[in-house]
């Protein structure tokens, strides 16, 4: 038998047929729906009379249009009446078409890729896709999971298949332990730093190494949930005990005898000891400092403690050129040390960090500290009604509401500013989501990368600032 | 689906890598729930000077006229051509839709983000990757002649220039022949129905934890 990579594996698993040029036709275990990308797919049902093939495949949830204020009103509590009939538009289609969904109002809504894992919904082996290309997330369970757009979804709910072509495979192998203070969204932005954000274009990323089985399932999260920014559109990290606990108990986790053999078949969901990858990119992980975007795309990058980098320094003319615009439209110049920039606004959210152990991380941080008074706004937005409860079950919503953040209900909020979060033109923004583009967070709006930790003591300090220094 | 066969038109130059679809169309404008009408605002960061919302009168803004889309000698263009990575970003179909909707047809660049890539395909729009060097020269081309336009055959997977001189690409068999033809390829899945069924009757029995059904 050939040596076969995770990705190998998880490809293999899925086949249903090969087609004569190589294309194949690949099963989908898991479809998770929202609004956005969907009503577009269902209005293409029915005009063709067509209906989905496998309901129970299907999770809906509406997470991009939603607002994090007041709830209680409902759908009604939307102001904006085109988002509202495009969340109005989700629930009818699902009552159509009959498609379970965790409506605005129900305690499991929140971020699409945040749900998917905590109901159990994603499970090691798994096909997942998602009208999202942040559905990379879901590979951190060793599953197949990616991004697609409406046609596809409206060819997964007819046929349950997708037509694929097989990517390459990439092992990116972070070494060695990571810092203290140094979290798996800095991993993930070196590695983009590195790699550039078409360095995966064409690849499937299986991350490995040391560093990387140390991180918790949450953090395998943020890390592959990043993998589309560096072009590739599935991530995934190899199955070990920690997925496995994480999995146990959850709702739509098997159960009894099934679980005993679902268990078995999960452990062999690694690359074997030869897989040959096409492509293998090691880093350091002790070398890896907290790190902070300048720019316009996630691969303009660096450590805290370094500065802004001279575009004239750069050789080649393209990428020169990009640096320069980005820093123009950020408002920095170069050469300026990285903790000197200040900070309007700070945003601790999205599928990339949202979960609990992202605001435990932020609230150890903001505890028994005060947002700085250059700071006109700092936000926390859990991903989903469950980790909103389970923070103030521990009292964290308490610790930053103290420091003076706002604590907010779930969505995607101000990661790509669908709903009211957002930020004006010239705002400065330290933020814990996943894309800096221009105007991502709202119309001429500038944004940061960072880990939530770095986000809050970006918020208590007004500028970017040391999370590992913090305190001394 | 309209056929793609062989199309001339006018080349529009965006001179900028990395181009990403939340560039390609703001958030604001994916609220709608239709396929179409997203023209006027594509690139809409970029194309007009105040913020766009759904619903505005977008004959009245002011725009931006440094911005490649608002010159004159432009105006009809129908391939555009980029650098690296063009189409990265969010998986919004919108993008496509968006350049479709304004009369793009065909996009040029060294590399395309995957997702984007597939998308466009799926809309009737070619993308063509070219070498830097080749589009490096269009670039050049298109600067220097008013009115430069090309002629693609997907048929016979060319460029040819105003000066006859032609360019080969690469392009997937399947998409092409789904392209030429104008295929919906949701029907073309359909043909292979037993396939499917039993490929879920083998896989009920090795892995039944996949079709557990919750409501």
């Amino acid at each position: 038998m050939t040596s076969k990579t995770l990705y190998d594996k998880l490809w293999d698993a899925h086949v249903v047929r090969t087609n004569e040029d190589g294309t194949a036709l690949l099963y989908i275990d898991r479809h998770l729906v929202h609004e956005v990308t969907s009503p577009q797919a269902f209005e293409g049902l029915r005009i063709a009379g067509r209906k989905p093939w496998r309901t129970d495949a299907a999770l809906a949830v509406p997470d991009h249009n939603v607002p994090t204020t007041d709830r209680s009103t409902g759908i009604e509590g939307i102001t904006d009446p085109i988002a509202r009939i495009q969340v109005e538009t989700l629930d009818k289609n699902c009552i159509d078409f009959g498609i379970t969904e965790f409506g605005m109002t129900d305690k499991r809504q929140g971020i699409v890729h945040v749900i998917g894992p905590e109901q159990g919904a994603t499970l090691p082996g798994m096909t997942v896709v998602c009208g999202d290309s942040h559905t990379s997330t879901h590979g951190a369970f060793a599953a197949l999971a990616f991004g697609i757009g409406t046609s596809e979804v409206e060819h997964v709910l007819a046929t349950q298949c997708l037509i694929q072509k097989k990517s390459k495979n990439m092992l990116v192998r972070v070494d060695g332990q990571l810092g203290s203070g140094v979290t798996a969204k800095d991993v993930v932005l070196a590695i983009i730093g590195r790699i550039g954000t078409a360095g995966g274009t064409g690849y499937a990323i299986e991350f490995g190494g040391d560093a990387i089985r140390s991180l918790s399932v949450e953090g395998r999260m943020t890390l592959c949930n990043m993998a589309i920014e560096a072009g590739a559109r599935a991530g995934m990290v190899a199955v070990d005990e920690k997925t496995i606990e994480y999995v146990k108990g959850r709702p739509y986790a098997p159960t009894g005898n099934v679980w005993d053999k679902a268990k078995k078949e999960w452990e062999k969901l690694h690359s074997d000891d030869n897989a040959v990858f096409d492509k293998t990119i090691v880093l350091n992980g002790a070398e890896i400092e907290p790190q902070v975007t300048w720019g316009t795309s996630p691969e303009m990058v660096s450590g805290i403690n370094a500065s802004i980098p001279d575009p004239d320094n750069e050789s080649d003319p393209v990428k020169s050129d990009s640096m320069k615009r980005a820093l123009e439209y950020m408002g920095l110049t170069a050469n300026t040390p990285i903790s000197e920039i200040k900070i309007d606004k700070v945003f601790i959210g999205s599928c990339t960090n949202s979960r609990i152990e992202d605001l435990r991380a932020a609230a150890e941080v903001a505890k028994g500290n005060k947002v700085a008074g250059n700071v006109k706004l700092a936000m926390v937005v859990p991903g989903s009604g469950l980790v909103k409860e389970q923070a103030e079950q521990e009292g964290l919503d308490k610790i930053f509401v103290k420091a003076g953040f706002e604590w907010r209900e779930p969505g995607c909020s101000m990661c790509l500013a669908m709903n009211a979060d957002r930020l004006e033109a010239g705002e400065r923004c330290a933020s814990t989501s996943n894309r800096n583009f221009e105007g991502r967070q709202g119309q001429g709006g500038r944004t940061h990368l960072v880990s939530p930790a770095m986000a809050a003591a970006a918020a208590i300090k007004g500028h970017f600032a040391d999370v590992r220094e913090l305190g001394e | 689906m309209d056929k793609f066969e062989i199309h001339k038109g006018l080349v529009v130059p965006l001179d900028r890598a990395n181009v990403d679809t939340d560039a390609i169309i703001p958030k604001q404008f994916l609220k709608s729930i239709k396929r179409s009408g997203f023209g006027p605002n594509l690139f809409d960061d970029w194309r007009y000077l105040d913020t766009g919302e759904p619903g505005m009168d977008n004959s009245n803004r002011p725009v931006n006229t440094d911005f490649v889309l608002n010159h004159d000698r432009y105006k009809g263009g129908s391939i555009l051509i980029a650098r690296d990575n063009f189409g990265c970003g969010s998986s919004r179909e919108h993008a496509p839709w968006a350049l479709l909707d304004y009369g793009f047809k065909v996009i040029i660049a060294p590399s395309f983000a995957d997702i984007f890539f597939n998308n466009c395909f799926k809309n009737g729009i070619l993308p063509i990757v070219l070498s830097e060097k080749e589009v490096d020269d269009l670039f050049k081309s298109v600067d220097a002649t008013e009115g430069y336009a090309l002629t693609i055959d997907l048929p016979s997977q060319t460029v040819t220039k105003p000066d006859h001189s032609t360019i080969s690409f690469e392009v997937d068999e399947f998409r092409k022949h789904c392209l030429v033809n104008g295929l919906d390829d949701i029907g073309l899945t359909l043909q292979h129905v037993d396939d499917i069924r039993k490929y879920e009757a083998k896989r009920k029995e090795s892995a039944p934890w996949l079709f557990a059904s919750h409501t």
